[in-house]
């Protein structure tokens, strides 16, 4: 559990790492805020408090691994990892652009990135991968990995399900930042998931629900997973698309448009940082 | 008579080997470990073996996800399966990050025989040579897919290794694997025929036919096609200035378009292509299969002669 001052710090940080992806996003002129709005509370609560790793060490053998199978929000991870200090904070302003350490979705080149990322459904076999590889080295790391919903429309997303529940992985936690929208509209209107928590049991996972902006509850929720044996978690974790922004939240535009100078200035103000 | 040997027994056998003095090779297959003799591996090494079922794309990325905690990871299906089926998983996750993920093909090409043409992969050679990163590599016989298997799990990065599914014959006198780089077999001044995998069979059968005819054929035995021995190309060109490249594989984007990338700019040459010519497969035993594509020794003559 953790005490109010560490959840108010938590809080405190994911406004920060809010401001930052609205800043990287500006400057680089495209880019995915909605799902990296909606998931910076997730990320926070994890590189914060969840995870065990060290910025001074990005390989260190021992560290938890995060994988963001979602690669197009990159922005709210090179954010956390800025803020942890993987890299200077002044590598998101260069965001998208030629030459830049950030790339447009995740390369492995940048610190604290394990595996490139970016086309949709890979990313949890590849979370699955290196769940198998601490269970063959013995070693007591865990994984973590990050998905979208429209994502889980991909076919090898429920491949790496069954593998994962079939090799009983229970060191792999997946979070699915649910939202409920994806480029083309409500996830329910373009392809329904429903009933997401059923076909996740169905295929062997321990499934909790949470509210994915509630510091307490996710840290709860994590807490869960790691106590779980012998299954695979996954955390729905019930979000609002474009978190924070008062005109971005469940606008599915916000997907994948950058904020303009205008909009840019209002949300700075909304999140109470600086232009 | 020389030595008939299954490549994919080879395979399977060097794995042991490997895996024997390597706690760090992981292996895994979709459900077709028998075909491809990664069952060899599984007996001896349960821990690390992984079989994913009937789902290659899951197969291949989390491949990527063991090779990226310091794992070697040897990956096996059908050819067909294995390119087509799993190829974003191939580009984007494994070769996009470099990982020492060494994907081994077996049931390549017509030779698979009766199961036909969907099962008879005619462009993956073309389709994993487009991926920065991957290295390419078709053995010509039993011993050289030992070679080649060893190179792969010393070597940094991504393969593709491609074996058929039918017996080969080993190639007496033929020097040893070493990656990037092709074999004179035989030294000829008229023309020069390259050839991978089984084609180097024929190749060496046409040689022996066309110096009856007072045609003196080189033949290259051209096991990595990538990257390619751009020198040994070059000079083989200069000294024969015509070449007939041989491939059980799709006269598009294989070994003959390789050649053909570095010759037409670096050394201009006449090239003829004996491979399929732009169609599928279809059911039959082998002989009739390579008889049909024109894949033998016999067309390969006939294209010597029409130069």
């Amino acid at each position: 559990m953790l005490d109010s001052k560490k959840i108010h710090e938590l809080e405190e940080t994911a406004r920060q790492v809010r401001i930052m992806i609205v800043q990287m996003l500006a400057r680089a002129g495209s880019g995915h805020p909605g799902g990296s709005l909606s998931s910076a509370d997730i990320l926070t609560c994890l590189y914060f408090s969840v995870m065990r790793h060290n910025p001074k060490d990005p390989s260190w053998s021992e560290r938890d691994r995060f994988h963001l199978s979602k690669g197009h929000c990159c922005p709210v991870l090179y954010a956390v990892l800025a803020q942890m200090g993987y890299f200077p904070k002044e590598e998101l302003m260069h965001l998208r652009k030629f030459g830049a350490l950030l790339q447009g979705h995740p390369d492995c080149h940048t610190p604290g990135i394990e595996v490139c990322s970016g086309s949709l459904g890979q990313g949890l076999s590849v979370a699955l991968g290196m769940s198998l590889a601490a269970k063959i080295d013995q070693k007591d790391y865990r994984v973590y990995c990050l998905l979208g919903d429209g994502e889980i429309q991909e076919g090898n997303i429920w491949e790496a399900a069954m593998a994962a529940a079939h090799y009983k992985c229970d060191n792999l936690c997946a979070i699915l930042d649910y939202n409920g929208f994806q480029i083309d509209g409500r996830v329910a209107d373009v392809m329904n998931l429903e009933p997401i928590a059923d076909k996740w049991r169905s295929f062997g996972w321990h499934v909790l629900e949470t509210n994915g902006h509630h510091m307490a509850a996710i840290h709860k929720a994590f807490d869960a997973a790691k106590k779980t044996k012998e299954k695979p978690t996954i955390i729905i974790a019930k979000t609002i698309k474009g978190k924070g922004v008062s005109f971005m939240e469940n606008v599915a535009d916000f997907h994948g448009r950058a904020p303009s100078s205008d909009e840019t200035g209002i949300a700075m103000r909304e999140l109470g940082g600086e232009r | 008579m020389p030595e008939m040997l299954y490549a994919r027994d080879v395979y399977g056998k060097t794995l042991v080997e490997i895996g024997q003095k390597n706690s760090h090779l992981v292996v895994c297959d979709a459900d077709l470990s028998g075909s491809t003799r990664t069952s060899l591996f599984a007996k001896e090494f349960p821990g690390r073996f992984f079989n994913f079922g009937v789902a290659e794309q899951n197969m291949m990325a989390t491949a990527a996800g063991l090779a990226s905690c310091g794992k070697v990871v040897f990956v096996s299906t059908f050819a067909m399966f294995a390119t087509g089926r799993a190829w974003d998983q191939v580009r984007n996750t494994i070769c996009y990050s470099g990982l020492n993920v060494k994907i081994v093909a077996t049931h390549a090409g017509l030779t698979v025989g009766p199961d036909g043409a969907s099962h008879q992969a005619l462009e993956d050679i073309a389709i994993m040579r487009a991926i920065p990163n991957m290295n390419v590599i078709v053995p010509a016989d039993g011993p050289e897919t030992r070679e080649a298997v060893f190179t792969a799990f010393q070597t940094k990065g991504p393969f593709y290794i491609r074996l058929g599914r039918a017996k080969i014959a080993t190639i007496e006198q033929r020097p040893p694997f070493k990656l990037g780089k092709g074999f004179v077999l035989k030294e000829g001044r008229d023309v020069t025929l390259v050839a991978c995998g089984i084609m180097v069979q024929e190749a060496l059968a046409a040689s022996d036919e066309l110096a009856k005819k007072n045609i003196s054929a080189q033949v290259i035995n051209m096991p990595t096609i990538k990257p390619i021995d751009e020198a040994l190309l070059i000079e083989a060109a200069r000294k024969t200035k015509r070449l007939v490249v041989c491939e059980e594989h799709s006269v598009t984007g294989g070994l003959a378009s390789a050649i053909a990338e570095v010759l037409s700019e670096k050394e201009p040459v006449k090239i003829l292509r004996i491979g399929v010519k732009d169609r599928f497969g279809q059911s039959g035993d082998e002989k009739d299969l390579l008889r049909e594509y024109q894949l033998t020794s016999g067309a390969i003559v006939a294209a010597v002669q029409s130069l």
